[in-house]
């Protein structure tokens, strides 16, 4: 009994373990994944108004503000995913398409687009 | 010298209170009055670029943006379109194969005639537009109409709009038809109105965007867009028509492009025409 209850334990633990490296590869990867929707044309396009301070971003317009002091400007993270996911709860007529709302990322890919972003 | 200069200054005020006071004027048919919009629109440019005169608004972009503006001069003093006009002044001197010509159709024989369209035509009840009316020309002759977009009829309006360089835009909408006014609003509903994936309206690039890049484009002034039109661009490496234009615009935006000369994309060039009242025809022109 004592040995299932440590091997229990140590299978736990592991997997405690390993969930805990594969969040943080996976942070990773949706830092990854974001960047590419970032830069790319048919996905989020973001850089198409936005500056970001990445090298590969490059020939950013600025449509919109720059991607900087993200933290300090959305201390709430929920609140700067709210703005990519529809911007226009702020400001009806803004240039800004609702990424969420209209279907133009799916939910998982402006998770990532909010990490990719937070960094700056 | 004191006097004249106080002179100066207080005219200068009341004619900027006036202008102040020249508010877009909203989209129903109780208030909407195209000569305040006009005058709101001119004042919004004006506010935005102090530099830029109104009339070099005929230029699009490269009347705000000084860097375009020398590559798009350079590439004026040869002019892309010259070759089509010419072909343009061919098919429109080419007679049918019942003898008559587009001469027979338009008044003035067609020429020196682009800055009165589009128009409202009391009689159908609906705006005409000029490429609408050489296809009309054709037909009534016992012709094919001709392709909307692109090729011939770009070609016999680059041609007719060459010959009416420098007239003044003077767009009439008609008081004793009230459809008239009500075409209009409907084309200005659809300038401000968001569409398609992307929930843009034209205004949110060609007004509060003007100028600002969207990567590495900028997006011209709304003001003076429709005056050198059928347009030479790059990108297409030939002609084109205003409906074309307004096609890849949609396209760009994600939205379902309605069909070249569909009654909403006339009613949009009625408005945006008028928009230019008072500016001069500079078609065909050289864009990106």
């Amino acid at each position: 009994m004592r040995k299932l209850r440590a091997s229990l334990c140590a299978a736990g633990l592991l997997t405690m373990l390993s969930a805990g490296s594969a969040q943080a590869a996976s942070q990773d990867e949706m830092v990854a994944m974001g960047k590419a929707i970032y830069l790319n044309k048919s996905k989020g396009n973001c850089v198409s108004c936005h500056q970001i301070d990445d090298p590969d971003a490059t020939q950013a317009g600025n449509q919109g503000p720059p991607m900087i002091a993200m933290k300090q400007r959305f201390p709430d993270k929920r609140l700067l995913r709210a703005q990519i996911w529809d911007a226009t709860v702020n400001n009806p007529i803004t240039i800004m398409p609702p990424l969420g709302k209209h279907w133009i990322l799916s939910e998982e890919e402006i998770d990532a687009v909010v990490e990719y972003v937070y960094q700056y | 010298m004191k006097i004249i200069k106080n002179l100066t200054i207080g005219v200068g005020v009341a004619l900027t209170s006036q202008l102040a006071l020249a508010a877009d004027s909203g989209f129903t048919m109780a208030t909407v009055n195209p000569e305040a919009d006009r005058m709101a629109l001119q004042n919004y440019f004006k506010k935005r670029f102090p530099e830029a005169e109104v009339q070099d608004y005929i230029n699009g972009i490269y009347a705000v943006d000084a860097d375009s503006r020398a590559q798009w001069e350079e590439i004026e003093e040869f002019p892309p379109y010259e070759f089509a006009v010419e072909e343009g002044e061919t098919l429109f001197n080419t007679p049918f194969a019942n003898g008559k010509g587009y001469a027979d159709c338009f008044e003035n024989d067609g020429i020196g005639i682009r800055q009165n369209f589009p128009y409202w035509n009391k009689e159908e009840g609906t705006v005409k537009t000029l490429e609408m009316e050489i296809n009309e020309c054709r037909e009534a002759n016992g012709e094919e109409p001709l392709k909307w977009g692109k090729g011939d009829i770009a070609k016999i309006s680059a041609y007719m709009a060459w010959t009416s360089r420098d007239q003044v835009f003077n767009i009439d909408i008609p008081s004793d038809d009230p459809r008239a006014k009500a075409a209009y609003l409907d084309g200005k509903k659809f300038f401000y109105a968001k569409r398609g994936q992307l929930n843009l309206s034209c205004a949110n690039c060609h007004v509060q965007g003007t100028n600002i890049r969207i990567r590495a484009d900028l997006p011209s002034p709304q003001l003076g867009h429709v005056t050198h039109f059928p347009v030479f661009r790059s990108k297409w490496g030939e002609l084109g028509t205003l409906h074309r234009r307004y096609s890849g615009c949609h396209k760009d935006s994600r939205s379902k492009p309605l069909k070249p000369q569909a009654e909403r994309f006339r009613n949009l060039e009625y408005f945006q025409t008028y928009m230019s009242n008072g500016l001069v025809v500079n078609g065909p022109g050289a864009r990106k």
